[in-house]
């Protein structure tokens, strides 16, 4: 990125730790083909654009020697260098080498041999790189791009992920945005900020449907709307279904009618390529006919309308066959619905609003632009949780969430459709006396078969005490916060001995990998998380400040002159290490100014039970 | 404010105050947000209706308990608190745990007739002993799973799934009255018919899936 980072002032020189010394904060939706960076401020949304007027930039990254270009730059060095190009990567976010085994052959990417149990790493010249790295250039790419054309720092963000992402691709989409210099302030479902794009706009109550099919993903959720609020009901989809699959169909048959079955990566990164010009253009004509080159072997294809519709009708089926299950699950009929609304570019394709149509019995809306509606609801939310707003999400857990029980079994514990936050908790015993340590399996999926499911962590719980199979008390918690990420705690408590391990199931980076990537990609990554904890540090004092003044509007009576000056004193101290960029000086004015008050912490309880035992309520203190 | 008053004038007398974490003076065990200073305090312990301000009876109504989850969450999801310190997002993360929690259990009446049982020291364990005194309900259920299990085509699992949703909404009625009644028993009993009646509703749902699957396939 040749952009330079936009300095709006020097560390240290704000005069007040106010929420405007902070970046901006906006809504990016992180797209398998095309992604999309929005800034809302006072509730009016603007998609932001190049110098070109371009609002979508491609998500892809071309990794030239000296260079890393993302967007319409890279995609053109697919035709010429296509081994030093990367697109798609978000199939592969949250995906262990393992679980491509299957397929490996069939993607366009070379991969590095895997590790054991590593995250999938690609070839590309001599790099080694992850998906979570690619995704943070992209992000990168997108911040520069905001930062340009605002002329002001953004530094936080609320990135849009599949309803139907699993925990692993959510943990390594907000690792991406840390690498990329972006605090994430929520992870939202697309289709969620899609309706929240539309009910803001129209102001509608009632039961919606969000049909979300994008380059890679599909999702299907439905929503309640009511007086700000939008409740997500039920949700369902599949991370591995899109436009690319289509795009894969399409290629196939011109390879086929090239005669070749085993071709290169990069061969068919260009058939693909085609294959999507192909497409898109039988989304407003009938017919289509081009060259494939491959190698200095031009060939000639042509496809009409009907024959395209053939190839991807069971791609298409697949996700009315999902919109139904949701539909199911939740027990509402799908003529129900207050409106239906189209999400991602995919769904420009005729034949799939037309199977839409004939799914709810009526036209889908998709009056705001399909490409563009995630990112125009993430610039809305992202502007709810700075600025503040009446409007409030509740989403659920996509997937259930359990753990491996004998035989390979699955023992759910948090099932799916659940809103979150959520935690809960089920015990568990020894199968074997004396047993002293028990394997903990995190599972998430639907199926009874733990080799069905996704794996998300294994990890050990150690020194249960000696007892009989089956004495012990294991009591495992899974908590899932608002963003959907889980936390998995174990301990047993027969005995008074607490043995507690904590998980956070994450794909292959580690902390440490985390951190080494942290400082070989970002320079200014040290100031980065130097000025959040400075930052948090002023906000906590802040808090400290507001809290006393409150008691001090409330009971200062309570204070003679010499006590109420201390206090004052103490304030102003805290107040000028604030404006400060002294995070210890700050730290020190603030662990002071509590233990000054503590003796009129101290007489303020005493009245307010005094005033509790006389039967007067402590609010009328306020 | 004014949910919140209504919130707060929902929930039983307070107790004697307890310790603002955030400026250190007096505020009510059961309150959400402190009187002086507003920081969000740490969720109360409560039965799931009076977290939701709701009395304690299997009498809920569904706009009723939407309305009072709503504006609860309003005040006290972490979405409310994304500026604030890390430990008052915390409090309002256990905050709206609680509150789904609650929402959760009394939105559906099978859960909730379980946990209402469960607070007046009555379980409604399928396993336990009300299986084994009700041989009436063992055969009623045996014979239903056969019928479904025989069940051919997506129409027939149909026709079991409409009877079986109209024995539910039966058994909810009964649970309503028993209740109401203040009979314990026979609302465990009800209970867990009830549960039995759900089991089937959601395998002929899923031997309908595979009817159909079945039927593509061919």
């Amino acid at each position: 990125m040749a952009t330079p980072l936009l300095q709006i002032h020097e560390p240290g020189e704000t005069p007040l730790p106010h929420e405007q010394e902070r970046g901006l904060a906006v809504g990016i939706d992180l797209g398998t083909t095309n992604s999309v960076v929005a800034l809302a401020r006072a509730g009016k949304t603007e998609v932001i654009s190049d110098a070109a007027g371009h609002t979508l930039v491609p998500s892809v990254v071309a990794y030239r020697d000296e260079e890393v270009v993302v967007g319409e730059d890279a995609r053109r060095e697919l035709l010429d260098r296509p081994q030093i190009v990367v697109s798609s990567i978000k199939r592969l976010m949250g995906r262990a080498a393992a679980d491509l085994k299957g397929v490996a052959g069939t993607l366009p990417y070379e991969l590095a041999p895997p590790a054991e149990g590593g995250m999938v790493r690609l070839k590309i010249g001599a790099r080694m790189l992850s998906p979570v790295e690619i995704s943070a250039d992209i992000l990168r790419a997108l911040k520069a791009r905001a930062e340009t054309a605002l002329g002001q720092s953004v530094d936080r963000a609320v990135i849009t992920v599949p309803a139907y992402f699993d925990d692993s691709a959510r943990t390594a989409t907000r690792d991406a945005a840390r690498l990329a210099g972006l605090e994430v302030l929520r992870l939202v479902s697309e289709p969620t900020a899609a309706a929240l794009a539309y009910g803001l706009d129209s102001g509608s109550e009632g039961l919606y449907a969000v049909y979300d099919l994008g380059g890679g993903t599909f999702d299907f959720s439905l929503l309640r709307l009511e007086k700000g609020v939008f409740q997500v009901l039920a949700t369902g989809g599949d991370a591995a279904l899109g436009g690319d699959d289509f795009d894969h169909a399409v290629a196939e048959r011109f390879l086929k009618e090239r005669g070749q079955t085993r071709v290169g990566a990069d061969q068919v990164k260009q058939a693909l390529m085609t294959a999507r010009l192909a497409r898109e253009c039988l989304s407003g004509h009938a017919d289509w006919s081009g060259t494939l080159d491959l190698e200095g072997k031009p060939s000639r294809h042509a496809l009409d309308a009907a024959s395209l519709e053939a190839l991807i009708a069971p791609f298409v089926d697949r996700t009315v066959a999902i919109c139904r299950g949701v539909l199911e699950d939740a027990a509402v009929s799908p003529t129900a619905l207050g409106g239906i609304v189209l999400v991602g570019g995919t769904t420009r394709t005729p034949l799939v609003r037309r199977k839409v149509a004939a799914l709810f019995g009526r036209e889908p809306l998709a009056d705001i632009n399909p490409d563009e509606v995630v990112a125009v609801g993430a610039a809305l939310q992202a502007e709810a949780l700075t600025v503040g707003s009446d409007t409030l999400l509740l989403d659920v857990t996509p997937l259930s969430l359990g753990l491996e029980t004998m035989g390979g079994l699955v023992e759910k514990i948090v099932e799916r459709n659940t809103p979150i936050p959520v935690a809960k908790a089920q015990e568990f015993t020894t199968y074997q006396d004396g047993q002293s340590a028990m394997a903990i399996h995190v599972v998430q999926g639907e199926r009874e078969m733990v080799d069905q499911c996704r794996s998300l962590a294994r990890f050990e719980l150690h020194g249960i005490p000696p007892m009989v199979a089956g004495a012990a008390r294991i009591r495992v918690t899974f908590a899932v916060d608002a963003d959907g990420l889980l936390t998995v705690s174990a301990a047993e408590k027969t005995k008074g001995v607490e043995a507690r391990v904590e998980v956070k199931p994450s794909y292959g980076l580690t902390e440490d990998e985390m951190a080494s990537m942290l400082r070989d990609s970002i320079d200014n990554a040290r100031e980065d998380m130097e000025h959040r904890l400075l930052v948090e540090a002023r906000v906590d004092a802040r808090r400290a400040v507001n809290a006393v003044q409150s008691a001090l509007a409330a009971d200062g009576d309570l204070l003679d002159g010499a006590e109420r000056a201390d206090i004052d004193a103490a304030i102003a101290a805290v107040e000028k290490t604030m404006s400060g960029a002294d995070r210890d000086a700050i730290g020190a004015a603030a662990e002071e100014l509590e233990k000054i008050t503590r003796p009129f912490a101290e007489r303020r309880m005493d009245r307010g039970i005094r005033a509790a035992l006389a039967g007067r309520h402590v609010d009328q203190l306020r | 404010m004014n949910e919140l008053s209504s919130f707060i004038a929902a929930t039983p007398a307070p107790a004697a105050p307890t310790t603002c974490w955030s400026c250190k003076g007096p505020v009510d065990a059961t309150a959400l947000f402190c009187p002086t200073c507003r920081a969000v305090q740490p969720p109360h312990p409560a039965d799931h209706f009076t977290r939701l301000g709701l009395p304690v009876s299997f009498a809920v109504d569904a706009a009723e308990l939407d309305r009072r989850y709503f504006a609860a969450q309003r005040l006290l999801h972490p979405d409310r608190f994304a500026t604030k310190t890390p430990r008052e997002r915390a409090i309002s993360q256990s905050q709206a745990v609680g509150l789904n929690a609650a929402y959760e259990t009394l939105k559906d009446p099978l859960a909730r007739a379980t946990y209402l049982l469960s607070l007046k020291g009555v379980s409604a364990n399928p396993d336990g002993c009300h299986t084994v005194n009700d041989p009436t309900l063992l055969m009623e259920q045996m014979e239903r799973r056969e019928a479904l299990m025989e069940a051919a085509s997506p129409e027939a699992v149909d026709a079991i799934a409409r009877e079986a949703a109209s024995h539910v909404r039966d058994s909810e009625a009964a649970i309503a009255a028993a209740f109401a009644g203040g009979d314990l028993e026979k609302a465990g009993r009800e209970t867990t018919r009830l549960k039995y009646l759900v089991k089937l509703v959601e395998e002929a749902r899923a031997r309908k899936a595979k009817l159909a699957a079945s039927e593509k396939a061919k």
